[in-house]
């Protein structure tokens, strides 16, 4: 069984994104053993891509802030080998195909294994694309996370067959477009998702107030705050780690 | 030459995020309509002849021929279309096809303004919004082609994330695009990005290598020795090359920007330089370090300032049937110069690229041989720069 549904056990999940080696990987350690503490469930560890085409500018800066303070691909193995000696909760690598592909598919999935890492999120990878690196992914028992957005329903049903791990549901544009077939609400895309597969559901937020992020799990199995620990790891640098774990607290108590 | 997903040998594919995959395929299937609809190619045919000015002039440069001492010269005067450059094949047949798919809003990245230009026009000329994102510092190197957005209705988004040039506004193009499908088409400017955009731009850049074979055959009888072309992203390469790539004896030859020389990191010259990845919806060559991070290039010419190459030149490259030269700024600059004082035509400084590997190859070939090279685009917007170059301010 993959270790990622020991995150959905206990109601819903929540579930952070950290830009690793922003500012610098000790801080980033502190972020990820602050979160565990305070009930985080899964952690997204983000290896920074130089071009992160799929996020907005918060994401942007964390990423060309890792950069610039020298972190590898590297660097990252030797830090989440480190980190596994704390920290116990599912861990998944997200990140941009070029940096898998660079590094060598098989390479990079076999350090994975070593590391202890659970999942690999790569928000370039559409289902069409990913026999690239699904081979190395089931050779090295690391679950390769596949991402729903606003679709039609065949395709969302696609999708949804062929998860492992957990799915990652995006939510939709603010303008829906209402004269298509392509289905844009959470609660009806869970719903079409839960026909095919039983495999746990989180959906991402990005800027939200609490009550709002308790609202939005209700239709699923938890929720993915993308830029909430990359926003207070920016605004207070080596004391984020406290203000994280006052986050985690108020957000895991709306969710019961 | 393509696959049903979109490949060329190993390289092309649809590297995207799921939130673009809907616009993808919907695209996909419509140009799949389209492109064999009688109507909208005889739509297509006439704004090509009428608006844009086609077929463009296959010009023999006897004076430059006669200077080399070599090949016979000719220039594919893409220079001549409405607007100043190759650009408007491409975006008249997206902007076309946007149309018939219900689509009122076209967003465009550019780097040298061209496209940008070119996009703002047909935006215009068929009643559609416009926006183009454009990376900070171009906005500063072609503040002419800025305003001339403006006149035409558009409005320019100055990207400023990562190196604020074309790759940034690719990213952005992107991002707003899966913000927004419902009503907008991403017109995306050269032979990159997803499937099906690279095939798509090089079906509306072909007639520029279907008009070159009608007219050297009309004027000498048989097919160019050498076809050349500047390359960035590669559109008016793989134009120029398209119709000869099964006439093994005509050389395509793509010239890249080798910015201050491919042995220094201010270089553009991708398949000098770069190794194959994924980038921007595409496995292609990228110049790139070893983790995978997309290097920061540099180029004089900010249409040739883009790290990677478009999935038909790589194919083509590994394949061995098209070689990629590299050509410096200093290169670049004195074919401009030459080409203004010889022929009288003042070439753009991406096209002055492909000008500047003629000077080297045509005194090597007999003189019964020919040479085409295709003149992309005007010079009028580099003047400044070039000026700049040489030491010499001018304010426009």
């Amino acid at each position: 069984m993959s270790k990622i549904l020991s995150a959905f056990e206990d109601g819903k999940a929540f579930i952070a994104f950290i830009t690793c080696g922003d500012p610098d990987l000790g801080t980033t350690a502190a972020a990820v053993r602050a979160a565990a503490e305070n009930g985080a469930d899964l952690i997204q560890l983000g290896i920074p891509f130089s071009d992160p085409t799929a996020e907005g500018p918060v994401i942007q800066q964390a990423s060309i802030r890792a950069l610039q303070g020298g972190v590898t691909t590297d660097k990252i193995f030797d830090f989440v080998k480190e980190l596994r000696s704390t920290v116990q909760i599912p861990l998944v690598f997200t990140t941009y195909s070029n940096v898998v592909f660079s590094y060598g598919a098989e390479r990079f999935l076999a350090a994975c294994k070593e590391a202890e890492i659970d999942g690999l999120i790569l928000p370039d990878l559409p289902f069409e694309e990913k026999e690239e690196f699904l081979p190395a992914c089931r050779k090295y028992g690391v679950d390769l996370i596949s991402m729903i957005a606003p679709s039609t329903e065949k395709r969302i049903s696609m999708i949804a067959e062929a998860a492992e791990g957990f799915l990652y549901m995006t939510p939709g544009p603010a303008v829906p477009d209402t004269n298509s077939q392509i289905k844009t609400d959470p609660a009806h895309i869970t719903e079409i998702i839960r026909r095919s597969t039983n495999i746990p559901c989180a959906i991402s937020y990005d800027t939200a107030t609490p009550e709002q992020v308790a609202e939005m799990a209700a239709c699923c199995d938890g929720v993915i705050a993308v830029s909430a620990f990359v926003e207070l790891l920016e605004k207070y640098g080596e004391d984020a780690p406290d203000h994280i774990g006052t986050y985690i607290q108020t957000i895991k108590t709306l969710l019961g | 030459m393509t696959n049903p997903n979109g490949r060329f040998g190993i390289h092309g594919g649809q590297y995207i995020p799921e939130s673009l995959m809907n616009a993808i395929l919907e695209l996909e299937e419509a140009y799949n309509y389209y492109k064999n609809d009688p109507g909208f190619n005889r739509e297509l045919s006439e704004l090509f002849n009428e608006y844009a000015g086609r077929p463009s002039r296959l010009y023999f440069a006897e004076k430059m021929s006669k200077d080399l001492g070599g090949a016979k010269i000719y220039l594919k005067r893409e220079d001549l279309n409405h607007t100043g450059a190759h650009k408007i094949n491409n975006v008249l047949g997206q902007a076309l096809l946007a149309k018939k798919m219900g689509k009122t809003r076209l967003i465009a990245e550019t780097g040298a303004g061209q496209h940008g230009v070119a996009t703002a026009t047909a935006a215009a000329l068929m009643g559609m919004e416009c926006v183009v994102f454009m990376g900070e510092e171009d906005t500063i190197r072609q503040a002419l082609n800025v305003y001339r957005m403006r006149l035409l209705g558009a409005q320019v988004i100055p990207v400023k994330s990562g190196t604020a040039t074309l790759k940034d506004a690719v990213s952005e193009a992107m991002r707003e695009w899966s913000t927004r499908i419902h009503d907008t088409h991403y017109c995306l400017g050269s032979v990159m990005g997803p499937h099906p955009f690279p095939t798509i731009v090089r079906d509306f850049q072909a007639v520029i290598s279907k008009e070159i074979k009608e007219q050297i055959l009309q004027k000498e009888g048989r097919l160019p020795d050498a076809v050349l072309a500047c390359v960035g992203g590669g559109s008016n390469a793989i134009g120029s090359f398209y119709h000869f790539i099964e006439d093994k004896d005509v050389q395509l030859i793509g010239c890249e920007a080798a910015g201050r020389g491919i042995d220094t990191f201010e270089t553009a010259a991708t398949i000098s330089t770069g190794k194959v990845g994924i980038f921007h919806g595409m496995k292609s060559y990228f110049c790139q370090d070893q983790y995978g991070q997309i290097a920061p290039v540099y180029s004089i010419s900010a249409g040739l300032d883009y790290p990677g190459v478009g999935p038909e030149h790589a194919y083509l490259y590994d394949i061995g049937r098209a070689q990629y030269v590299p050509v410096t700024d200093e290169e670049a600059v004195c074919a401009f110069e030459y080409l203004a004082k010889t022929e009288g035509i003042i070439p753009a400084i991406e096209s002055a690229h492909a000008v500047a590997h003629a000077l080297k190859l045509a005194p090597t070939m007999q003189k019964d041989q020919i040479i085409v090279i295709t003149v992309s685009g005007r010079g009028d917007k580099d003047c400044a720069a070039i000026a700049r170059y040489r030491g010499e301010d001018i304010h426009e």
